[in-house]
């Protein structure tokens, strides 16, 4: 239905293909720009997952893709032992740093039913963030 | 050298406190980064706008290698000396100045044509920018496309930004890294060139709106794609020089905006007459 009526009425018109295809691209760029803003973003993760288990620090990598319409960060942190007695307490009081927000974690590869920090350790998070924060002009 | 190019160098700012002990006038870079967006264009019609409001207006050509504001301008056959020569020395700044007949308070400083970006001295570049602001209300300068040398040597000494985008997503995209490499120390203002309304309402364009969405930048004014303008440039009678027409009085309005008048930015409406209605009904293209 939705394709007759895009065959009716003209495909997306290309404007939109061009906003949405500089959106995603500057988004890289801004991100390309700015290393210190991986940076800090890298060492807040860091730390909030320290929190729950031990990460070998030197040996975390962040990496952005493209991923159809979206931007994903795909986080690979090595983590070296799980701390089995401690319940996560909550968070520290900490200003948080302003680049967008970690929304949604997609691919947790832990076995773990109901509580992710008890199960086997887990050697890779994958982390995604959704496209939606506006490219903003700072580099 | 002029006795006056020997001040106001240094420092990386302009400062305000030099401002009010000598009235400086305003520089304003115009620039891109891509080339072909209208950089040049703009330049001359915007510099006729303001210097017919009165204003002395200095334009200067920092695209060495590729002079092109003089022939633009319809001053070609007129220079005879160019920014290298006064930033060497080997003439004075009154001597390089052309004065464009047609609009008593402007002048026209051209670039070097056979010589290159790198032999361009900055801070040098920047003092003479300096010395024009001494006399002049307003020093335009014609950025070259490039983020390297060029542009370096075009931004030294001026302190606002004039930033020129077609609606292209690679105009866009150089925009936003130039404007990233101006920071805001600049205050750079868009001017969105060569719209064509009738490729937007189609959806074949990107929009006023689309691309300021991505841009975020204060309006200074859209300017029609207009054949008018091909035809201007091709005899050196830019078309701000008239006063008639929808783009002549954009450009009018945007220099009225730009000395500070409480305008609005002028927009591009389509103007559809019934002819075209009745062929775009029937499928056929137009514009």
């Amino acid at each position: 239905m939705i394709d007759w009526m895009k065959k009716l009425f003209g495909q997306t018109p290309s404007s939109s293909t061009a906003k949405e295809r500089l959106r995603l691209v500057l988004m890289t760029d801004h991100l390309a720009l700015a290393p210190e803003i991986i940076e800090n973003m890298k060492r807040d993760l860091v730390d909030v997952i320290s929190r729950y288990v031990e990460v070998d620090r030197e040996k975390v990598e962040v990496n952005f893709e493209r991923e159809d319409k979206a931007l994903a960060m795909l986080a690979n942190i090595p983590i070296t032992a799980v701390n089995r007695q401690s319940p996560p307490e909550p968070p520290p009081e900490r200003p948080a740093d302003p680049p967008s927000a970690i929304v949604e974690s997609t691919k947790d590869e832990v076995a773990a039913p109901a509580s992710t920090h008890a199960g086997a350790p887990p050697r890779r998070k994958r982390r995604k963030k959704p496209a939606a924060s506006k490219a903003a002009p700072a580099q | 050298m002029d006795s006056a190019v020997a001040e106001s160098g240094q420092d990386d700012v302009a400062t305000p406190v030099s401002d009010a002990a000598k009235k400086l006038g305003r520089a304003i870079v115009v620039t891109s980064g891509k080339g072909g967006v209208g950089k040049t264009t703009t330049t001359a019609n915007l510099g006729i706008a303001l210097a017919s409001r009165g204003a002395r207006v200095a334009l200067v050509d920092a695209d060495v290698g590729l002079r092109n504001l003089d022939i633009v301008l319809g001053l070609e056959s007129r220079v005879k000396y160019h920014v290298l020569d006064v930033l060497e020395e080997k003439t004075t700044l009154d001597e390089a100045l052309v004065k464009d007949k047609r609009c008593e308070t402007l002048s026209l400083l051209a670039a070097a044509q056979t010589r290159e970006k790198d032999d361009v001295d900055t801070g040098k570049m920047r003092e003479l920018i300096g010395a024009l602001r001494e006399r002049f209300d307003y020093v335009l300068i014609d950025c070259p496309a490039g983020i390297e040398k060029g542009f370096v040597n075009a931004v030294a000494g001026a302190e606002e930004a004039i930033v020129v985008c077609t609606p292209e997503v690679s105009a866009v995209r150089d925009v936003d890294r130039v404007v990233g490499l101006l920071g805001n120390r600049f205050k750079p203002q868009l001017i969105i060139n060569r719209l064509r309304p009738a490729l937007v309402k189609k959806g074949k364009m990107l929009s006023v709106d689309d691309v300021n969405g991505i841009l975020h930048l204060p309006l200074l004014g859209v300017i029609a794609d207009e054949p008018e303008i091909i035809v201007t440039t091709n005899k050196g009678e830019p078309l701000a020089l008239r006063h008639e027409g929808q783009t002549a009085a954009a450009y009018h309005a945007i220099a009225a905006r730009v000395a500070g008048e409480d305008v609005p930015a002028p927009t591009v409406e389509s103007k559809e007459n019934f002819g075209d209605k009745l062929r775009a009904f029937f499928g056929g293209r137009k514009a």
